[in-house]
């Protein structure tokens, strides 16, 4: 986390605080968990300074807290993410997002011939390889990859 | 009763090698006595949203010596589909007026999304370029009819092994029986890795030929492929190629006793007529086999067998 001294996005009371997100990720990472129809504080600070990734993101929400399972999805965008609850300022739990097995309903199948692209199909999406971030889609059986991601509006 | 009573057949990977089996051995009982009238109280839908000739008339004339009745369409043109109605509804009004849905449909993952839908068993009659397992089944039917069995077999896929999907189905499904596999295909259309690696997982061996003939002493099987010219970017170059995975009757001088020819049809010009008139030839008898695996399945599927 940022040093207290100097924190250049406030700290907040109550919520969870997401760290070291990388600089071109922080908007995919909040339409991922759906912020943008968050009806309370968002804080969205990008390209601080940080030790670990030359320059991160952050993103602060007050009074959410995320399950692993729901802030899981993030991986997939910013795999050394940090995610942190909060509590009285105080930082109760600490945990890094991880990619899961399964994707459902964000990602867009990268196959344009794929029946999600043409019907409002939710996708679903086994993630076969973890490391190189490979998705096979439940319907064509086709690859997405990171390089083929795109994510449901 | 068998264990396929009620379920889906979207992929060739949703049966188990026993499950093969177990419908290669109700066709078999179907070819000695096709005409068994026991879907009599059964409707199957055929939805064929893009043309066919030998699926869809096979299934249909499976379903009609089982004394099925059929509904359905060969063309969506003049169905509510052309107005504009999502295959999601166009799926659940029609499993409520059949017992089975049979369906083709360009878009691919398109027949795994009906499955979810419908409130009776979908079989894949093929979803774009994706899956076509009746295809496959009915090429085991014929492999194992030819050879006596489905193990240990040299394999030979020529042609477009990067866009056949009937190859790589049959690559897959193959792969349960310890295969080896000859691969012989232009440069350009090689098989893709994602296929090579189940050959691989399954700790079996292929090898690679760019000309036929290297391969007609070894196979068992020789499974021929069209190769389009529109999956050339450079005409040269399909001209140069072209010519390197035809068969002819003169090239089989020296093949097993055993070898057989099979080609999912239709042909172009891949494979001379004068084949035709070798005891090699399978390909017309294969694509009639089609008929006992589609009873096969339809009846273990509705539960008659």
């Amino acid at each position: 986390m940022e040093s207290k001294k100097e924190m250049v996005v406030s700290a907040i009371e109550n919520g969870t605080v997401i760290d070291h997100i990388p600089t071109e990720s922080v908007y995919q990472v909040i339409r991922i968990l759906g912020l943008e129809r968050y009806k309370d504080e968002v804080l969205i600070g990008n390209h601080l300074t940080s030790g670990k990734l030359g320059r991160k993101g952050i993103v602060k929400i007050k009074n959410k807290h995320f399950s692993v399972e729901e802030v899981s999805k993030i991986a997939l965008v910013a795999p050394f993410a940090s995610i942190i609850d909060i509590e009285d300022y105080k930082v109760v739990k600490k945990f890094k997002a991880e990619i899961p097995d399964h994707v459902e309903n964000f990602v867009r199948c990268a196959n344009p011939k794929c029946i999600t692209n043409a019907e409002a199909v939710p996708t679903k999406f086994d993630i076969v390889d973890k490391e190189n971030l490979k998705l096979r889609c439940h319907y064509c059986e086709k690859f997405t990859t990171k390089e083929t991601m795109k994510f449901a509006e | 009763m068998s264990t396929l009573k009620g379920r889906n057949l979207i992929s060739i990977t949703d049966f188990s090698k026993e499950e093969y089996i177990e419908v290669l051995d109700i066709a078999e009982g179907f070819e000695k006595n096709p005409k068994q009238k026991i879907l009599s109280d059964k409707v199957v839908a055929t939805l064929f949203f893009e043309p066919s000739t030998r699926t869809r008339l096979s299934f249909e004339s499976a379903a009609n010596q089982l004394g099925a009745r059929i509904i359905g369409f060969s063309d969506p043109g003049g169905t509510s589909v052309q107005k504009g109605e999502s295959l999601h509804d166009t799926i659940v009004m029609v499993s409520s007026y059949s017992d089975l849905i049979v369906m083709r449909n360009p878009k691919e993952g398109s027949s795994r999304y009906a499955s979810e839908v419908a409130s009776v068993p979908v079989i894949n009659a093929g979803d774009g370029a994706n899956q076509h397992p009746t295809q496959c089944m009915l090429d085991l039917y014929s492999i194992r009819k030819t050879q006596g069995t489905l193990e240990n077999l040299q394999i030979a896929c020529v042609g477009d092994l990067k866009y056949g999907r009937t190859v790589h189905s049959l690559v897959q499904a193959m792969c349960n029986f310890n295969a080896t596999f000859h691969l012989v295909s232009p440069q350009e259309l090689k098989l893709p890795s994602s296929v090579k690696m189940s050959i691989k997982n399954a700790g079996l061996k292929y090898y690679q030929y760019t000309d036929l003939r290297d391969i007609i002493p070894t196979a068992d099987i020789i499974y021929m492929t069209r190769v389009q010219r529109e999956r050339f970017p450079d005409p040269m170059e399909y001209e140069r190629v072209k010519d390197s995975c035809i068969l002819s009757a003169d090239m089989l001088a020296g093949c097993k006793p055993n070898m057989r020819v099979l080609h999912p049809l239709p042909r172009v010009n891949e494979i001379t007529t004068d084949v035709d008139r070798t005891p090699y030839a399978y390909y017309f008898q294969q694509a009639q086999n089609g008929v006992y695996v589609r009873q096969a399945l339809m009846a273990a599927i509705l539960g008659a067998k």
